[in-house]
C-alpha cells in the first residue's frame, strides 16, 4: 500500500465510524416507526459511501459485505422488503460487524471470517426473499431525496465528533491549543499596553479609546476560541439508545429512552470524561430502577418504563439529569446492606438524605456482587469520585414507587478554572474557587496546637479542621509565621476540609489551565499552571493532593 | 544526535565554556523571573511562560556546582529536545552566550575518565582557540521523576 494513500486511512476510519453511528441512530428510530424513505435513504447512503471508501483502499472484505448490505437496503428502498423487528436486528448486527471490521482493519488485523460469512448469508437470504416478491408499494416510495431534511438529532459518534455536516470541518485539537496560546499572548500584550498607557501622563484620548476597544476585541476573540472547543453533548448521548435497547432486552424489561437538551455544549475535555459516569447511572436505572413489566402493571404503571437524560446549562455549569420512573431507591435493602457492611449501627433508621448518602459511600457495594445483589449502589462511590475529580457534584432524589433522579452538575470546561490568587511570601498560587468554602482571619489564639504533633486545628462551623501551612508544604518563605498574621482559607478536597494558611488573598481570575507535564513532570500539590495578566506563570493548587500531603507530613512528624 | 554536531553554540557557566548542538537551540532570551516549583531539586530554578507553554528552567550554575544562582544579567537558552514521547522545551540559565562555532567532523574528543560526576551529561571536549569547550549532550537533561 502506498504511503500516500495510507495518509488518508485515519480520516477514512474516523469518518466511517462516524457515519456508522448515524446509521445506528437511524436504525434505532426504525423501532419507533420512523421508517420513512428519508431514514432508509440515510442508511443506504452510509453503506454506499462505506463501500466506495473501502474499495478505494482495497479493503475487500468490507467492500463485499457492504455490497450485500446495500442490496438489502436497496430492496427496502424499493419497497420489496418491509422493515420489521428481525430485519432491524439484522441491520444493527451489520453495524456492529462493520464497526468491528473497521477497527480490526485499522489495527492491521482482520475479524473472524466465519462471523462475516454468517451475517452476510443472512443478508443474502433477505435479498432472495425480496426477489421473490413484487414491490408492495411500487418504486414510488423512493422519494428522490438526496439528503435528510434535518440532520438526525443524535447522529454523532462517541469519539466526540458531531454528525458529518456540510457546515463543519475536522480540526486537530493541537491546532486549537496553539490558537488559544496565541490569543493568551495577545491578552498579555494588551494588558501590558494598557498598563503602559496609564503610566503616560496626558496620553491621547484616542489612544485610550483604542486600547479599550482592543481589550474588548481580545476578550471576544478569546471567548470565540474557547467556544470552538465546545461540542454538543449529543456526542455522548448518542450511545445510549443502543445501550438501553440492548440492556432492556437482556433484562426482559420495556424501556423507553428520552433525550433532552442534546444541543447543550460543553468542552471536549469534560465531554470525554462524563461518558462513563452516565453509562453507569443509566445501567443502574435499567438494572435496579425500572421494574419488570408485570411488576409495573401490578403497581398500576404502564408496562414500559421511561428513562430520561436531560442536559441543560445553568449559570457556569452543565446539569445532566438521569431520571427514571421505576421503583426509586430501595430503602429497606439499602439499610440492610449498610448494616451488614457495618456502615450504620444496628438500630439506626437513617432519614432519606442519609440513605442517598449511603449509596455513595465507599464499600457500600463491590463489583463482584453488582450483578446478583440488588440495591442501587453499584459502584456509586466510583461515580461520585469521578464526577468530583471533574470539579462537579452528584445528587440523588428518590420517591418510593415513583422513581429516582440523579443530578450531575459539571463545569463547562476543564481548560479554564475560576481561581482565587493567594500570596505566600513572594509566591502567588491559584486556588480553584470550587474548592474554597470561606476565608477567615483568626484572632490571636484562635487555633489550638495539638500536643506533640506540631500541627494546629481551628474550629469552623462546629468542626475541627487541620491547618495546612502552605509555605511548609511547599518549602517557601512566608511573610507570617503566626496564624493570626495571615488568612485561613477553608478548602475542601475529596470530601475533607482543611484550613489553608496563606499570607493574603488577592484577585480572582479565569485561569487557562496549562499542563506542567508537557515539558516538565507532575508536581505534588499542583494540578497545573496558568499565565497571569503580567505574563508570569502561577501554579494552580491541587487541593485534594494538598490535604493528602498534609496527612502524610503529619503522620511523618508523629512517627 | 549521537553524531558530532556540525555547529555548536558556546556559552559560559562559572568561568568555563560549554557548548551544545545548535540544532537543539530554540531561542536565546534575557533573564526574566521564573516561578518556583515546590519541592523541586535545587537546580530546577522554576518555570516560565514561553508564548503560552510552561517551560522548566534549569540553573546550570547550581547543577554544575559552580557557585550561587545568578539572575541579573543571566541568559536563558531555550532548547527544544527530542524526548521519548515528543518534543520538549527546556531552558538553561547560563552566565552568557559566547559564539557559534563550526566543528570539524573529528573535533570532538572523549572526556578522560577520572570518576568525575555528571559525565553522562557531556558528549566530549572540543578545543576552540585557546579554550576547551565542554560539549553537553542534549540527552543529559532528565527531568522525569527520579529523585522523588
Amino acid at each position: 500500500m502506498s504511503v500516500d494513500l495510507s495518509r488518508f486511512h485515519d480520516s477514512f476510519f474516523d469518518e466511517s465510524l462516524e457515519s456508522l453511528a448515524t446509521m445506528e441512530a437511524t436504525l434505532l428510530r426504525f423501532e419507533a416507526g420512523a421508517t420513512g424513505p428519508e431514514a432508509i435513504h440515510t442508511v443506504f447512503r452510509v453503506a454506499h459511501s462505506l463501500k466506495g471508501g473501502a474499495g478505494m483502499f482495497g479493503f475487500d472484505a468490507i467492500v463485499s459485505f457492504t455490497h450485500t448490505l446495500e442490496s438489502v437496503l436497496d430492496a427496502l428502498r424499493a419497497g420489496r422488503l418491509a422493515v420489521d423487528a428481525p430485519l432491524t436486528d439484522l441491520l444493527l448486527g451489520s453495524v456492529d460487524l462493520l464497526r468491528g471490521m473497521l477497527e480490526a482493519t485499522r489495527a492491521g488485523g482482520s475479524i473472524d471470517a466465519q462471523r462475516v460469512a454468517d451475517l452476510q448469508f443472512d443478508l443474502e437470504l433477505q435479498v432472495a426473499r425480496s426477489r421473490g416478491k413484487e414491490p408492495r408499494n411500487g418504486p414510488a416510495t423512493v422519494a428522490p431525496d438526496p439528503a435528510p431534511k434535518e440532520p438526525p438529532a443524535n447522529a454523532a459518534n462517541a469519539a466526540g465528533g458531531d454528525a458529518p455536516d456540510a457546515g463543519s470541518i475536522r480540526v486537530d485539537v493541537g491546532k486549537l491549543d496553539d490558537l488559544l496560546n496565541a490569543v493568551g499572548e495577545l491578552v498579555i500584550t494588551q494588558t501590558m499596553l494598557a498598563q503602559f498607557a496609564r503610566g503616560v501622563a496626558g496620553a491621547d484620548e484616542r489612544l485610550q479609546r483604542g486600547l479599550l476597544q482592543l481589550e474588548r476585541n481580545v476578550r471576544d476573540l478569546q471567548e470565540s476560541v474557547m467556544r470552538v472547543r465546545m461540542l454538543p453533548i449529543s456526542a455522548v448521548f448518542s450511545r445510549f439508545p443502543r445501550l438501553v435497547r440492548d440492556l432492556a432486552q437482556r433484562c426482559g424489561k420495556q424501556i423507553e429512552l428520552r433525550l433532552g437538551g442534546e444541543h447543550t455544549e460543553l468542552d471536549k475535555t469534560v465531554l470525554e470524561k462524563i461518558g462513563d459516569p452516565l453509562v453507569h447511572l443509566v445501567r443502574n436505572s435499567i438494572d435496579h430502577g425500572i421494574e419488570p413489566p408485570d411488576v409495573r402493571i401490578a403497581r398500576g404503571k404502564s408496562p414500559a418504563g421511561t428513562i430520561r437524560l436531560d442536559a441543560s446549562q445553568r449559570g457556569g455549569c452543565i446539569v445532566v439529569e438521569v431520571r427514571d420512573d421505576g421503583g426509586g431507591l430501595d430503602r429497606r435493602r439499602i439499610i440492610e446492606r449498610a448494616r451488614s457492611r457495618g456502615l450504620i449501627a444496628g438500630e439506626a433508621e437513617p432519614d432519606d438524605t442519609a440513605i442517598s448518602e449511603l449509596i455513595f459511600s465507599p464499600g457500600f457495594s463491590t463489583a463482584e456482587e453488582a450483578t446478583e445483589v440488588s440495591g442501587r449502589g453499584v459502584g456509586m462511590d466510583v461515580v461520585r469520585r469521578n464526577v468530583k475529580a471533574l470539579g462537579g457534584s452528584i445528587e440523588v432524589e428518590s420517591r418510593a414507587g415513583e422513581g429516582a433522579r440523579f443530578t450531575l452538575t459539571l463545569p463547562f470546561t476543564l481548560a479554564i478554572v475560576e481561581g482565587q490568587t493567594v500570596a505566600v511570601g513572594a509566591e502567588r498560587y491559584v486556588v480553584p474557587v470550587t474548592s474554597i468554602i470561606e476565608s477567615l482571619r483568626l484572632q490571636p489564639g484562635g487555633a489550638t496546637r495539638i500536643a506533640g504533633s506540631g500541627s494546629d486545628v481551628i474550629t469552623f462551623r462546629g468542626d475541627f479542621l487541620p491547618v495546612l501551612r502552605l509555605h511548609e508544604l511547599f518549602g517557601v518563605e512566608s511573610a507570617n509565621e503566626a496564624l493570626h498574621g495571615g488568612l485561613i482559607m477553608v478548602v475542601e478536597g475529596d470530601g475533607r476540609r482543611a484550613g489553608l494558611f496563606v499570607d493574603q488573598v488577592e484577585g480572582q481570575l479565569q485561569a487557562v489551565v496549562k499542563s506542567m507535564e508537557a515539558n516538565y513532570r507532575a508536581v505534588d500539590g499542583v494540578s497545573g499552571a496558568t499565565i497571569t495578566a503580567d505574563g508570569n506563570v502561577a501554579l494552580i493548587l491541587d487541593v485534594p493532593a494538598l490535604v493528602r500531603m498534609a496527612g502524610r507530613a503529619r503522620r511523618g512528624a508523629l512517627a | 544526535m549521537s553524531a558530532a554536531p556540525a555547529q555548536i553554540l558556546t556559552f559560559c557557566i562559572g568561568g568555563e565554556t560549554y557548548g551544545i548542538d545548535i540544532l537543539c537551540v530554540h531561542e536565546i532570551r534575557g533573564w526574566s523571573p521564573v516561578t518556583r516549583i515546590p519541592n523541586a531539586p535545587p537546580d530546577h530554578a522554576g518555570v516560565l511562560n514561553l508564548r503560552g507553554t510552561i517551560v522548566p528552567v534549569i540553573d546550570m550554575r547550581v547543577r554544575f556546582g559552580v557557585g550561587q544562582a545568578k539572575t541579573a544579567g543571566a541568559v536563558i537558552i531555550v532548547l527544544s529536545l527530542e524526548a521519548a514521547r515528543e518534543r520538549r522545551e527546556l531552558g538553561l540559565v547560563v552566565d552568557s552566550v559566547a559564539d557559534v562555532v563550526e566543528l570539524a567532523p573529528d573535533a570532538v574528543r572523549a572526556v578522560p575518565r577520572f570518576g568525575a560526576r555528571d559525565h553522562d551529561s557531556l558528549l566530549g571536549l572540543v578545543t576552540h582557540g585557546e579554550r576547551t569547550v565542554m560539549l553537553l549532550a542534549p540527552t543529559g537533561f532528565q527531568l522525569e521523576e527520579r529523585e522523588t
